[in-house]
Formats: C-alpha cells, structure tokens, sequence
C-alpha cells in the first residue's frame, strides 16, 4: 500500500474515532426540544440538566464513588506496586496474574459474580437489601487497585531503585524510605493512576448496573434508564458535561506523566490495560 | 507485553542482588496483603460462589438450592436455543476482531512508520478510549437515526439509498468497531513502534518485493501484538451487552445479554452463573492458544 493511501486511512480512522463524540457535544448546544432538529445555539439544557434532581443526585453518588474508589485503589495499588517489585517469582507470578484477571475477566462475569457475593455475604451477615453505595465502591476498587497498581509499578521499575538503596545504607527505615525518596519520585504516576481509576469508575456502567441495587443511581445509569425514551437534549448535555470532565483528567493525568519524563512508555503501558 | 522488558531487567537485577547478597526485597512483601485481601474477597470469593451457583437450582422466587448437579449445563447444551447465542457470540466476537484488526493494523502502521507528532496522535487514539463507553455507544443512535441532519441532508441526493441501520446487527457493529477500534491500535502500535524497518529495506535491497517484505520481515516480528490486540478486543467482546442492548434495541442476544436476562429478569441465578462459566471457559481456551502460540513464536521467532 501506498504512503499517501495509507495516510489518507489515518485521517478517516481519526474522523470516525472522534465524530461521534463531537455529534453528541454539538448537539447538546441545541436550543431546540428535539435532539435531531436544530434550532440554534443555546446552553439552556446544560442549565435545565444542572436543576434535574434525577441527574444531579447520581452526579453526586458517582462523584462520591469515583473519588473514593480513586483513593483507595491507590493506596492498595501502590502499596500492592511496591511489594511486587522486588518480590520473589513464585510469590510475584501468581500475584501478577490475579491482578491482570481483575482487568481481563469481561466486566458482566465481574458484575454477576459480585452480584452474588453481596446478596449472599447479605444473608450471612443479616443485611438484608446490601446493594447501595457501597457495594459499587468496593467492587470498582477490584480492577482500580490493579489500574494502579500496574501504572505505579511501571514507573518504580523504570527509574531504578538505586536512591532507595542509598537512603537504606544510610541507616533509614521502610517508612522514612518511602516518605522521603520514593513517595516524591512515584507522586506523578500515582497521580496518574488516581485520575485514571477515578474516570474508570465514574464511566463505569456494567459493574454498577449489577450491584447497585434498588435504590442508588450513577449517572451512567441514569443516562441508560433514560434511552430507553430515546436521546435527548439534556442527556447530551449531560453527556458533554462528562466528557468534559473526563478530557481534563485525561489532560491532567497525561501532562503530570508526561513530566515525568517517561511519559511515552508509560502511556503505551497504560493503554496497555 | 511492553511491561515484559523492565520485568527481565528487574529479575536479572534481583538475581544479581541475591548472588551479591545485598538482601532481599526493600520494601516489604506483606504491602501487597491488602490489595490480595481484597482481590481474595470481592475477586476471586464471588468468582468461586458464582461457580457454585452454577451447580444448584433454583428455588422459589430467587432462591438457590446448592444440589451440585449438572442439570444447567444440560439444559444450557439442550437444543439449540443456547447453543445458537454462544455461536452468535463467537461470531460476533471474531469478526469485531477481525474488523478492529483490518481497519486498525494500517492505522497503527502509520502511526508507527510515517507519523510525526507521535505522541500526541497516540494520545488522541487513548481520549477516546477512556471516555465513557455508554455515551460512545448511545451516540450512534443519533448518527444512525434517519432523521440525522447529514443523512437528511445527503437523501435529495439519493445517498445512502437505505439508512435502516439502527436496530439491526449491522448498527451492532459499528458500535463493535468503533468502541474497540482503540483496544486494537494500542498493542499494535507497541509491537510495530519497537520494529527496525532498516530490516524492511534490507529486505528490499535484497530483491524481495514489498509485500513479500511484509510477509516475511514485518508480519512475523509485530506478530506479538496482533496477538495481543486480537485478545484484548476478542475477550470483552464475549461478554458484551450495552451495544446489543443500545444499538441492536435488546432484539439480537449474544452470551452478555443471556446472563444479564437471567439476573435481572429472569432470576435465575444459577442458570446464569452456569452461562457466565461456559464463557470463561471458553475464555481460558483462547488465553492457553495464545500462551502457546506466543510460546511458539518465542521459540522459532
């Protein structure tokens, strides 16, 4: 195939990645009360979406969640990272591979078995409706933490552990190790990989679709129930809001890698996920 | 794949240590025990209770009886009603990756070849990858409408002669590639990025033609992430069920939509449980291919 050919491949692979999302954020400027029709310019339905109680309440519950979820898959996924960088192989293999199963078992599988284990840890327990906001930050946690974790571990195992070692023959333990070397080194890619499991939970649908229960609703959700009655404005709307929100962790957790100078390879390895 | 490089490095570094004498691990192994406890509990606790659902039966409403037989299986391979939604899934599956691949393997070629700026047109493939997959696919049910401004405006012109897309497979795998399109790219870009095309010239210089050049030089060395890319798009696509639900309008069942059926509506959680393990099963199945055959290309590569 020629060059030009090939090039000119590239350019419609990239329209057709981002038309859809640019359809969905032009549309949500519609004054108009069909989605399909335009009647010019407005931001009415981003005001009209911002006052619906029924998207701002899961707004707030998939905030509270994905923020949660952000904190303690990197505390579980760095700590998680560090250990399983200088592990012994019988140990660090099968550790390795648990945690790339949490990211490769398909999300229903996840979704139903989780499912499962809370109604049933439910009754053990006496709990008897146990689906609600907690049951969904747990279970985001489960592929967040490796999320994390292989982020976290990429940049460790890259920059080399030669300062840790250092600051160990100096005489400091553990805990002042990590505070004064390698917690500075590593904040950018925890960072990262905080911003990365927060989208990951605030966009996830299918692990919260199952183990929501009755009464709690993420926006994700929201937006599903409501497709049901067809697209429309506010629901683009609030979609471009999302995107919005998303694009800047994207920017943020990318500028934060990228100045830790390794940024090629580590988003190569995120997207690795 | 791109993580297997630092992780001999570090391995030659620990042996070395260890022959050295300079002691062990730095940070200690028990930091990984909260991160185990909970993959132990919400991980791989509901995978083990899910499997035994799927040897009981149920009782009542919503209940589960555990009577460790195989009667779902039975029922699951009775007939042909389920047995054409798993070969509906394998189909589906293997053409979304086969699509994803056609369309993606020059992409990435590209990118990795011909590209300036490669950073940050990667990037631009990533943006949309982490944005909302619900939103991606709900997206198409405004392009695929009949009443989109661009099909109505294209319709004096008698193009596209039928726009009945939506609703039908066809809408379903726009959705399929277009979602998974960037799951592709990525571990295609890795393998072809790391490629010495020096050889590809060498090749040429050679008296081999340019395809013949690609058949023998480029395809065996970026073989690795066609395999990679295969399986990543390939496994989650066994167990898809927002694009059926959105795009298909819930009308084409693939095995995703079965368990989802059978836990919301359904309710019978030990048949569902049976359909999630035949998946994972045939999931364990393509991983142990790969294994082998990424094994096989270590060894004559």
């Amino acid at each position: 195939m020629g060059r030009k050919l090939l090039g000119a491949h590239t350019v419609l692979v990239y329209v057709f990645l981002y038309a859809p999302i640019l359809v969905v954020v032009a549309l949500a400027f519609n004054g108009g009360r069909q989605v399909l029709y335009w009647e010019g310019f407005s931001t009415r339905w981003f005001g009209e979406a911002l006052r619906d109680d029924t998207i701002t309440e899961p707004l707030k519950t998939s905030l509270i969640i994905a923020l949660g979820n952000a904190v303690i898959a990197c505390v579980l996924g760095t700590m998680l990272a560090l250990a399983l960088a200088r592990m012994r192989a019988w140990v660090r293999v099968p550790l390795d591979a648990l945690a790339y199963m949490t990211l490769v078992t398909p999300e229903i599988v996840f979704g139903i078995s989780a499912l499962i284990f809370f109604v049933q840890a439910g009754l053990w327990v006496g709990i008897e409706s146990p689906l609600g906001i907690w049951t969904i930050l747990i279970a985001h946690v489960v592929f967040n933490a490796s999320v994390v974790a292989l982020i976290v571990r990429a940049r460790f195992v890259g920059m080399g552990q030669a300062l840790e070692e250092a600051s160990y023959d100096l005489g400091s333990g553990p805990l002042s190790t990590f505070r004064q070397v390698t917690l500075p080194r590593l904040a950018p890619a925890i960072l990262a990989g905080g911003l990365l499991a927060f989208t990951f939970s605030f966009d996830d649908f299918i692990t919260s679709y199952f183990v929501s229960g009755a009464g709690t609703t993420t926006l994700p959700l929201r937006i599903f129930s409501s497709l049901r009655f067809g697209v429309s404005p506010a629901i683009n709307a609030t979609a471009a809001m999302i995107l919005g929100l998303t694009l800047l962790a994207i920017v943020v957790a990318y500028v934060v890698l990228r100045r830790s100078d390794d940024a090629r390879r580590s988003a190569v390895l995120v997207h690795q996920v | 794949m791109a993580v297997a490089a630092p992780r001999a490095a570090e391995s030659r570094r620990a042996r070395r240590n260890a022959r050295a004498g300079s002691g062990g691990p730095r940070y200690p192994g028990w930091l990984a025990l909260p991160a185990v406890f909970w993959y132990l509990l919400f991980f791989l606790g509901p995978l083990a209770i899910m499997a035994s659902y799927s040897f009981g039966e149920l009782s009542g409403y919503a209940d589960v009886k555990f009577v460790w037989n195989l009667e779902n299986y039975r029922y699951l391979f009775d007939g042909t009603l389920y047995t054409d939604v798993f070969k509906r899934t394998f189909v589906m599956a293997s053409i979304g990756t086969l699509a994803t691949l056609a369309i993606g393997f020059p992409f990435a070629y590209y990118l990795a070849r011909y590209a300036k700026h490669k950073t940050l047109l990667l990037l631009l493939v990533i943006v949309p990858f982490w944005t909302s997959f619900l939103i991606r696919t709900y997206s198409f049910l405004i392009i695929l409408d009949p009443e989109f401004p661009v099909a109505r405006a294209l319709r004096p012109l008698g193009f596209p002669a039928s726009y009945e897309l939506l609703y039908t497979q066809k809408a379903i795998y726009i959705g399929v590639v277009y979602n998974y399109l960037p799951l592709m790219v990525l571990p295609l870009y890795a393998a072809l990025e790391r490629m010495d095309w020096s050889l590809v010239d060498a090749a040429q210089d050679l008296g081999d033609s340019a395809f013949r050049a690609f058949r023998r030089v480029t395809l065996p060395l970026v073989l690795p992430g066609v395999l990679a890319g295969s399986l990543l798009v390939f496994i989650p696509l066994t167990g898809e069920y927002l694009i059926p639900e959105i795009l298909g309008g819930g009308k084409t069942l693939f095995a995703g939509n079965l368990i989802a059926q059978q836990f919301l509506e359904a309710r019978d959680w030990p048949f569902g449980s049976a359909i999630a393990m035949v998946v994972i099963a045939a999931l364990t199945i393509a991983l142990l291919v790969y294994a082998r055959a990424v094994g096989r290309q270590e060894q004559y590569g």
